[in-house]
């Protein structure tokens, strides 16, 4: 499978990452290549086999729903590029 | 009298308990050292102050009679482990001035094991790469040359690249690494040095910065099998935190290393001599290994693992979709970095902030992977890697299943290649991980140790595997490679 310069401007914001025009033929080639080296899994037969969505064989452990930490808005925001009275701030949003 | 900095482990160890040198002085050797070799570029934030406090710590502890397992051995971490206080950048710009309010637990436990910190070790950009070309901070430098070539500076491998130059250049005596599909034995089988990437599970991923959790581990790099199994004691063990980390016992790995691989069945995977593809060198380098452990008395047996050569496409589909997942995080609101300009909408900062923040690689994975789980596309892309990935799976348990103990394998299908030869071409690259990425895919634990040099004059590893929680029998067999391989090549650029 090809990707049209369209598809991979929406792939790209769905992923909200800028790319310049200039660059959506280039990329477009790159992921291209790399979709259709992939392709070649269409040769195994996956009939009746189950999706592995984790190698380890456990379940999931329970934990009692407490708060086990916290407490400490300062060291929680102490990273962030804006932040006023333990709140993130971002620029305003009007839909 | 041997240099500090040539040591192993278990030698400092016994020279720290005899009282033949302190942890200060060892520490300090390998700080000089880390100058006199800054060119390798294997440290993105070296801590010498902080290495020294805490050989301090070491000496106090010695003298009282409490040293731990790792105590006043001074080591690299890589930057993907967050470190109370001390930047952590997992090799990307987006988090070049994050410094974490926490500790990961395996670090951690390499702290309280006595371990000292002499910095964060360089990597390619969120662990995605092969040759620590794509980190933001420059790529970290192979100590290694090919012979009569010492001016083609070669990578290191990757994505623990600055790890392994670290280790190989005696600028620390082990190093953390991560491995998701070889980034601890590609690196470690590129410097000559011994890498283990344990069974998924454990090692517990907490503060580990993610890169696809469902194939992320963390693991030793080491000069030596017992050195590899002495850090790997330290690092590994349940924690609650990590709701995937295993609730097993933690064996003693230096203990296994000497007991030998007497009787023991080694599967020889005929797929990993793809008709296309081993060189003749590589392929005589993994029949001496085979030779080598039937010395040692191991039986060698021919076993298929059909589904190898969809390894890799099956990777490059669930690593990228969780990379793409994970990586979301970094949007500009609550750490790193942000780019803002006067009227920007909120989705003009994510989109900005990510496109200046991110290196072309990472961009490409998370682009791959938004598409694989995209509406439309998840079944025909995630769904079947999934399925493929099963497959993979069932070939190793039925291998296990049917008598093998351990299987070896190359770990690379070539030695270290120089910076720049491979970087303009993704899937190129992606191949540097041919044999290494099945093994992850299983969640199965692999080592790397060097066994020999190529024509070239460059390390070249061989690959042990075991069964899931059995690092032991693969650090046995490692163990019986390394006495029989008698590794004793030194980087070109530690000679005289």
């Amino acid at each position: 499978m090809s990707l049209d310069k369209e598809t991979v401007h929406r792939i790209a914001f769905l992923a909200r990452v800028a790319v310049p025009d200039d660059q959506l033929d280039p990329l477009s080639r790159e992921l291209s290549g790399i979709l259709h080296w992939i392709e070649q899994l269409g040769e195994v037969d996956t009939t009746s086999v189950e999706p592995m969505t984790s190698v380890a064989e456990m379940t999931l452990p329970w934990r009692d729903d407490v708060v086990t930490d916290g407490g400490y808005p300062e060291r929680v925001t102490a990273n962030a590029p804006e932040s006023q009275d333990g709140f993130y701030l971002v620029p305003k949003v009007v839909e | 009298m041997t240099a500090l900095t040539d040591l192993t482990i278990a030698e400092a160890r016994a020279g720290l308990a005899a009282g033949d040198f302190t942890a200060t002085e060892l520490t300090e050797a390998h700080l000089a050292a880390m100058e006199a070799r800054a060119g390798l570029n294997a440290y993105i934030t070296p801590t010498a102050e902080r290495a020294l406090a805490m050989a301090k710590t070491s000496d106090a502890r010695i003298h009282a009679g409490q040293a731990g397992t790792m105590e006043g051995i001074p080591i690299a971490m890589k930057d993907l482990f967050c470190t109370n206080g001390v930047r952590t950048t997992a090799g990307s710009t987006i988090l070049g001035t994050f410094v974490p309010p926490y500790e990961s637990t395996v670090s951690a436990k390499l702290w309280d094991a006595g371990a000292v910190l002499l910095g964060k070790a360089n990597q390619d950009e969120f662990a995605m790469g092969s040759s620590n070309e794509t980190s933001a901070f420059g790529n970290a430098v192979n100590p290694w040359t090919r012979a009569g070539d010492p001016d083609t500076t070669l990578v290191p491998g990757g994505s623990s690249g600055g790890s392994a130059a670290a280790v190989a250049g005696r600028i620390a005596m082990a190093a953390t690494g991560t491995d998701t599909g070889g980034s601890i034995r590609q690196p470690a089988s590129f410097c000559g040095i011994v890498g283990l990437k344990p069974t998924y599970g454990r090692c517990s991923r907490w503060g580990i910065v993610a890169f696809a959790s469902s194939l992320d581990q963390a693991g030793p790099m080491a000069r030596t099998v017992t050195d590899t199994a002495i850090m790997m004691g330290a690092m590994a063990g349940h924690d609650p935190q990590d709701s995937t980390s295993a609730p097993v016992a933690v064996p003693d790995f230096a203990a296994a290393v000497e007991q030998g691989v007497k009787g023991l069945k080694v599967g020889i995977p005929k797929e990993y001599r793809p008709e296309q593809g081993l060189s003749p060198e590589i392929d005589a380098i993994w029949a001496q290994g085979m030779a080598m452990l039937r010395d040692a008395g191991a039986e060698t047996v021919d076993i298929s693992l059909p589904h190898t050569k969809y390894a890799l496409p099956t990777y490059y589909i669930i690593a990228p979709a969780e990379a793409s997942s994970n990586l979301a995080r970094y949007d500009g609101v609550r750490y790193g970095l942000r780019v803002l300009e006067e009227g920007d909408s909120l989705n003009d900062m994510y989109c900005k902030t990510r496109a200046a923040g991110f290196g072309a690689e990472v961009k490409r994975r998370i682009l791959i992977g938004t598409y694989a789980l995209s509406a439309g596309y998840y079944d025909a892309y995630y769904l079947k890697a999934q399925k493929v990935r099963t497959l993979i799976a069932q070939d190793f348990k039925a291998a296990f299943d049917g008598g093998v103990d351990v299987i070896l394998t190359p770990t690379t299908p070539s030695a270290a290649f120089p910076i720049g030869a491979e970087i303009d071409d993704p899937v190129t690259m992606y191949l540097n991980d041919v044999f290494t990425v099945p093994t992850s895919l299983a969640g199965l634990p692999g080592l790397s140790v060097p066994v020999a040099l190529t024509s070239e004059g460059l390390p070249q590893g061989l690959q042990l595997i075991g069964r899931p929680f059995d690092e032991e029998t693969v650090l046995r067999a490692g163990r019986a490679l390394e006495k029989a391989a008698g590794f004793t090549a030194k980087p070109r650029l530690l000679e005289g």
